[in-house]
């Protein structure tokens, strides 16, 4: 038990764990200078490059059009956000619906596998213009009219039924022991699913879940096919301004800011995740 | 040494990129030099409108290739058949055309979107022709040629539209507007009527139409010609509200046809634009193909 004292000898068990370490990072620092360094030589040497950097990095083009994008890109982020807890709550009451097992509650079943078949199956650019302009020619007044209402409504409609099979495959995860151990100490179905399956599907779904979340941030911008100026459709407008693709390359770029941030979180979630369950990342 | 394999693997790798990219280099110079000396003389490129451009410098050798919409739009293009002449654009180009010295015969038909008539690279067309307005954000990328038309903005509502009767832009800030992306109308909309709600923006006529008919805008705006054309065919209980002058709020519309950037052929193409505006030919296809839209109302701009 020497190893536990400060100024221990390494052992040779440490020695070429350490080398080892040593040697991955000297790799991964080479191969990715290299290839970044050969990327950064060798397109600008292209012959179209000149035409490329002037069509899609225009620094201009940049600058005037950030600013607008950036305000724009606050209608998604509206969207987005008061589209996403009806989305939950939608997905959560089909899973479960598609959980129950009393036979009594079959339509109830038939109705989640319909819902979650028809509206995952559908192209979402269908469903908002379907529902965008189909249902407020119903004959709605103005104000219930809005584009945004129907193409939130949409946002929901196919997501929820998106999330829902997510959060049926994380119950159905849920070893079936648990759900007869529960049982088995008087629980009800009731009960069982709120504190013993629930907590524990949850706990595995994080992840996709934050996939899907992404997903619905880049899908926010189909709204905009019915109406609503939002980020994408403003970087078409200033696109067919400047005839230039500069816009989209700054609108890709606000996107990265809100995507990338998920994106990590959703990996940190993972790792706490597997860090819980115990689980050792072989490298 | 175990870090070998790994650093071996990579070499080739890169060695083969950077041999793709050279390829594909050395691949465009030589077509591009190839062009111009086979060019001069094939295509008879000695109009009466050579101007200071070169006729001759054509996509393909002797043949002038010209682009429009998918599908194009009445009244520039009769029944999306741009290669009978019939349509404002279509007879239009092959006047252009006769004018470089390109019988019907020697003009060519492709179709493009927006994005690849701006996007960088290799063009599949010479002359590129949609309604494309002038505009000097858009020259820093593309070239113009001179206009061969000018169109007032006009706007279209449905009967009983909060639009309905007006007739100064006064009238206007209430309405709730919708356009095309990316056209002149929606500036037009922003930047001259500017309206107290913000205007909703759609891919094409037929967004704005499902719209007007899901009574989420009051009325829409187009160029003249397709508020005629919409108005009459393509929304049903829809009238031309009216029109806004010429030079109304600073912003005239005026359709140029596309080129390259620095294409060798703009000049070319700006003299034939001028023989035939010159001598009356172009104003006689307007009155061919396009109404006589004087006669619409006119809503002023103060």
């Amino acid at each position: 038990m020497t190893e536990q004292h400060a100024g221990h000898q390494p052992t040779r068990r440490e020695v070429y764990d350490r080398a080892r370490r040593r040697r991955s990072i000297t790799i991964a620092t080479i191969s990715t200078v290299v290839v970044i360094g050969a990327l950064l030589v060798l397109i600008p040497l292209t012959p179209g490059w000149e035409k490329v950097q002037q069509a899609f990095f225009d620094g201009d083009v940049f600058v005037d059009t950030l600013p607008i994008l950036v305000e724009a890109f606050w209608v998604d982020v509206k969207i987005l956000v008061w589209s996403t807890p009806p989305i939950l709550i939608v997905a959560l009451l089909v899973a479960l619906a598609r959980n129950t097992r009393s036979p009594a509650l079959f339509p109830l079943r038939a109705f989640a596998v319909v819902y979650t078949d028809v509206l995952r199956g559908i192209p979402v650019i269908l469903l908002v213009y379907l529902i965008g302009f189909g249902v407020p020619a119903l004959g709605l007044s103005r104000t219930w009219a809005n584009p945004l209402i129907w193409g939130s409504v949409t946002l929901v409609l196919s997501y929820s039924a998106y999330v829902a099979e997510v959060i049926r495959a994380g119950i159905d995860s849920v070893h079936e022991s648990q759900r007869a151990g529960a049982r088995s100490l008087g629980m009800t179905n009731h009960q069982t699913m709120q504190t013993v399956i629930l907590p524990q599907a949850f706990r595995r779904i994080v992840p996709p879940m934050m996939n899907s979340f992404v997903s619905l941030q880049k899908d926010v911008a189909l709204v905009s096919l019915i109406g609503p100026v939002e980020i994408l459709r403003q970087a078409g407008i200033e696109k067919a301004k400047y005839a230039n693709f500069t816009p989209y390359v700054a609108a890709s770029l606000i996107f990265l800011a809100m995507t990338i941030p998920c994106t990590r979180l959703a990996d940190w979630a993972l790792a706490r995740q597997r860090a819980k369950t115990g689980a050792t990342a072989i490298s | 040494m175990r870090t070998s394999p790994a650093l071996r693997r990579l070499v080739p790798a890169i060695a083969i990129g950077a041999l793709v990219l050279a390829a594909c280099g050395s691949d465009d110079d030589a077509s591009s030099s190839s062009d111009a000396p086979a060019g001069t003389d094939a295509s008879g490129g000695t109009g009466a409108a050579s101007g200071d451009g070169d006729c001759a410098a054509t996509i393909d050798d002797g043949v002038l290739t010209i682009a429009t919409g998918e599908p194009a739009f009445y009244p520039w293009v009769i029944d999306d058949a741009p290669e009978s002449g019939e349509g404002y654009e279509s007879a239009v180009a092959f006047a252009v055309a006769a004018e470089m010295g390109y019988d019907a015969d020697s003009v060519v038909w492709v179709r493009t979107t927006f994005d690849e008539a701006i996007q960088p690279g290799a063009k599949n067309f010479d002359l590129n022709l949609q309604q494309y307005t002038i505009t000097p954000e858009r020259q820093e990328n593309i070239d113009f040629s001179l206009p061969y038309y000018t169109s007032n903005q006009a706007i279209v509502g449905l009967e009983g539209s909060a639009a309905e009767g007006a007739t100064t832009i006064a009238d206007l800030k209430a309405v709730k507007f919708g356009a095309q992306a990316g056209t002149t109308s929606l500036a037009f909309i922003t930047d001259v009527i500017q309206p107290d709600q913000e205007p909703f923006v759609y891919d094409d006529n037929v967004g704005a139409k499902a719209a007007l008919d899901a009574n989420q805008i009051d009325a829409a705006v187009f160029d003249v010609p397709t508020a005629v054309y919409v108005s009459e065919f393509e929304i049903e209980g829809s009238s031309v509200i009216g029109q806004f002058p010429a030079d109304a709020g600073g912003t005239t519309d005026s359709f140029g046809i596309v080129l390259e950037k620095d294409s060798p052929l703009t000049g070319c193409v700006d003299a034939a634009i001028t023989a035939i505006t010159d001598n009356g030919d172009l104003d006689a296809l307007a009155s061919e193909w396009l109404s006589d839209y004087e006669s619409l109302p006119v809503i002023t701009v103060d």
